[in-house]
């Protein structure tokens, strides 16, 4: 595979993997922004745009856009995230050139009226959808409790509410701030000739505008360390979300934190596995890392029977506890690194996966990497490293959000932040 | 590009089908076994499921922790679950590790410990499972739906229900594994960087030996059907609604997928564009082809606000009825487009070839080459699907729904 780049007068980045063996080609606009960059009457636009995007533009209605992706058999879609809208398709090669046209023109939309107030039905159904899923909701209020007054606690829904108040206007002020050329990466992966593909995007968005689109408040948060019962009497399961601080995505401890939260919480051979499934105390029980600019954070998560939420948690700050105090095994982050290693060769092989891989990694980055340097940078992650995560981060800091018919709960102590003890290997 | 798929059926009748995918470095191994909910002892709803989960306690000369390990050690993503007809060990590696692979899935079909001093945490899980549906409206639904329109005991949750969880030892469990692990119609399927000789000699050298009489006829009795509701205090509205299609290899099978991509294959399709892009009236949408060997079905959703959902209703069903007032050219050829992709895209991943082969396998008893697929593919015209729709033009919806309202099914 071969790695190409391109900066356009306008500020708009060009990058591409290829891969001549691939079945496909994914192409894909990551737009620099989300919910962290609007302001409190903007709630949800980041996201709203980005279902807008589809509603046609100067060249094509909403149906066409849909017909003339269908036309061409496209895989696509768009999310929006607290700091990306990423819009991707992927097709047959034959169709690469026409799904990269398609997505550029959707880029520019017409944003008009009716469609407007038409789309806000469906972001409000959205909405309803998800209020009706409290598995997903509490991770929502979880954010908001730890980041508390940080961008970063903005719900990327909005509120049915902020919704409704939203007007078109605002959605252009903000389409105009945040989609302009330096501020969007236009990202192709798979199997695709690079010099065809840039002249075509080249083409294709040589009119966009310049200009800087900021981004305010970057800073690390150690978070509000609050707990919060939320009762949910119609319910049946417990919900709990436990949020710690982590590394910022462009830390290079980002691979130990990685792999830190498989060792505490991956789904099979984990700390958590162990002592929560294993055992039946919990239905499921997960950790994960979450990086963004500036900051980090890892998301403690478990399900039960709401009568052993309380010792379940005990039982999740024991583990932390006993992480930071006894420290990581050898044996421990072998075992995680070949389940990262295995996981990122798979992935790789599906290009839509490298498209989304190749993106972030230089939206955060500014960097390439390959599946192989992918691989080894993590394959030299030591234990040295794993404690100086340890060392760096309050992981034992923990803001609690526990959502279910429990009416009352008591959240157990959390000891003190232990000395963490020196690194014995190296 | 025609590529070789390997088949083997040994003297047990257990099968083993091989993809090789030169271009990846991973491969996939899955194996079905002929033991899912449908044969759960009636008394215990719920057997195969937990079945599933207590089987990679052990296994061999490994036991529960000593088993993850040695899995998490070579890089092997797995899961074991229960499906209607079959309980699925699935697990994708690193292509040099297939072997090792083997080995230890061979142990956990053939040598399972299940541990008595388990059956209790296995079974506190599978009852916050069981509760967790209330949780999950929408599954709640779709649930309730299969149960109602497939026979029985096709339509059953794999996950039982809370009785049945308590009626099950470990005596049962133990059982119920000898009784239905066994060669006959047990398929194994590997996909990704393989050699096919090694892997013949190897699953011969494991399985070789087992034993097992053949799989007996479940006998089915039809599902109630009609117009249900279930009363919940929910945000949205539900909507389930099936109704029947032709099975897998049914000389009208690529239309029917035709006609369901006409409803919902990409945006552009009918029960998107009707229901959400021109009327805003939901976010999730869709309808989809589901089948036994047995019967099919096509299964529709909607989630919605109640004031709404009488409206998604009856849109829905129209847009059904409306099939047999004609297809239009561009719809057929925008589907046959969509199905051609995502079949060749599909070869880049070792997963997917890995249960496509075994699918095939158990339907039809062969593997079909792509370049048979892409003729059937290109046979579907606005005239098959026409006549196809026409011909099984429902009589009679099963649905459900679920929410603070109960709907009316107009005509």
């Amino acid at each position: 595979m071969t790695f190409h780049q391109q900066q356009c007068s306008n500020g708009l980045t060009i990058i591409g993997e290829v891969i001549p063996e691939a079945r496909s080609a994914a192409v894909g606009f990551f737009v620099r922004t989300g919910s962290r960059d609007e302001t409190l009457e903007e709630s949800g636009v980041s996201h709203f745009l980005e279902h807008m995007l589809f509603k046609g533009t100067k060249k094509r209605d909403a149906a066409q856009v849909n017909k003339d992706f269908d036309k061409i058999g496209a895989n696509y879609n768009a999310f929006t995230s607290e700091e990306n809208t990423v819009f991707y398709a992927s097709t047959l090669p034959e169709y690469h050139q026409d799904a990269t046209e398609i997505l550029a023109d959707i880029l520019r939309p017409s944003l008009r009226s009716a469609d407007f107030e038409m789309e806000k039905k469906v972001i409000i159904e959205e909405i309803g959808m998800y209020e009706d899923n409290p598995g997903w909701m509490v991770f929502d209020h979880a954010r908001k409790l730890f980041f508390a007054d940080h961008p970063l606690g903005n719900s990327v829904l909005g509120t049915t509410q902020s919704i409704i108040d939203l007007k078109r206007d605002q959605m252009l002020d903000y389409f105009q701030r945040r989609y302009i050329a330096s501020n969007i990466t236009l990202v192709a992966s798979g199997n695709f000739e690079w010099d065809k593909f840039l002249k075509k995007a080249e083409k294709l968005t040589t009119n966009w505008k310049f200009g800087m689109a900021r981004r305010d408040h970057i800073r690390q948060t150690s978070g509000s360390a609050e707990f919060k019962l939320l009762e949910k009497k119609t319910t049946t399961q417990q919900n709990v979300v436990m949020i710690c601080p982590g590394p910022p995505a462009a830390s290079p401890l980002r691979y130990a934190a990685n792999l830190f939260a498989m060792i505490l919480g991956d789904q099979s051979g984990s700390r958590l596995y162990w002592s929560l499934v294993d055992s039946g105390l919990a239905e499921s029980a997960d950790c994960s890392f979450h990086e963004y600019d500036g900051a980090g954070a890892f998301y403690t998560s478990f399900s039960c029977d709401p009568k052993q939420t309380h010792k379940n948690l005990e039982i999740v700050i024991k583990q932390i506890h006993e992480l930071i105090t006894k420290g990581i095994t050898e044996e421990e982050l072998e075992q995680a690194k070949s389940k990262v290693l295995s996981r990122i060769v798979r992935a790789g092989e599906k290009t839509m996966n490298r498209l989304q891989e190749v993106g972030m990694t230089w939206v955060y980055l500014r960097k390439y990497k390959s599946v192989d340097e992918d691989m080894q940078t993590y394959e030299k992650v030591n234990l040295r490293q794993m404690q100086q995560l340890i060392e760096r981060y309050p992981l034992l800091r923990l803001t609690t959000t526990a959502m279910g018919p429990l009416a009352k709960l008591k959240m157990p102590e959390i000891p003190k932040q232990p000395k963490v003890p020196n690194a014995q290997h190296s | 590009m025609a590529k070789q798929v390997f088949h083997h059926t040994f003297e047990n009748g257990l099968t083993l089908l091989a993809e090789n995918m030169p271009h990846v470095r991973s491969a996939t191994v899955n194996i079905i076994v002929p033991a899912g909910c449908a044969y759960d002892p009636a008394n215990m709803p719920g057997t195969s499921s937990v079945l599933s989960e207590i089987i990679l306690r052990g296994a061999g000369k490994n036991n529960s922790k000593e088993l993850s390990l040695a899995m998490d050690g070579i890089g092997l993503d797995r899961s074991c679950s229960a499906g209607t007809n079959h309980i699925r060990l699935w697990g994708a590696t690193l292509s040099r590790n297939l072997p090792k692979t083997i080995d230890l899935f061979a142990d956990i079909i053939l040598k399972p410990h299940l541990p008595k001093s388990d059956i209790e945490s296995v079974k506190m899980l599978a009852a916050q499972e069981i509760m967790s549906i209330e949780d999950d409206p929408k599954q709640k639904v779709m649930l309730a739906l299969r149960k109602n329109h497939f026979p029985s005991p096709l339509g059953n949750d794999r996950r039982g229900t809370l009785e049945g969880l308590k009626a099950i030892t470990h005596d049962a469990l133990t059982k119920f594994w000898k009784k239905n692990f066994r060669p006959s119609g047990t398929i194994i399927s590997v996909a990704g960087n393989i050699e096919w000789e090694p892997l013949k000699a190897q699953v011969e050298k494991l399985f070789g030996k087992w034993k097992g009489s053949d799989v007996p006829a479940l006998k089915l009795s039809p599902g109630k059907g009609g117009k249900s509701h279930i009363s919940k205090d929910t945000q949205q509205v539900q909507i389930g609604i099936a109704y029947p299609s032709v099975t897998y290899g049914h000389k009208d099978f690529y239309a029917a997928i035709g006609a369901v991509n006409v409803l919902s294959g990409g945006m552009s399709s009918r029960l998107f564009t009707e229901v959400r892009e021109k009327r805003g009236l939901c976010y999730s949408v869709w309808a989809s082809y589901q089948n036994f060997k047995e019967v099919a079905a096509v299964i529709c959703y909607a989630g919605t606000t109640t004031d709404m959902a009488q409206e998604t209703l009856d849109v829905t069903l129209k847009q059904i009825a409306n099939l047999t007032k004609g297809i239009k050219e561009e719809e057929v050829k925008r589907l046959k487009i969509g199905l051609k992709s995502s079949m060749l895209i599909q070869e880049e991943s070792s997963s997917a070839r890995a249960g496509s082969i075994a699918v095939d396998w158990y339907y039809l008893g062969r593997v079909r080459p792509l370049e048979e697929i892409q003729k059937a593919i290109d046979s579907i015209t606005t005239k098959s699907i026409l006549s196809h729709v026409k011909e099984y033009n429902p009589k009679e919806f099963t649905i459900v729904t679920l929410g603070n309202k109960q709907l009316k099914y107009g005509k």
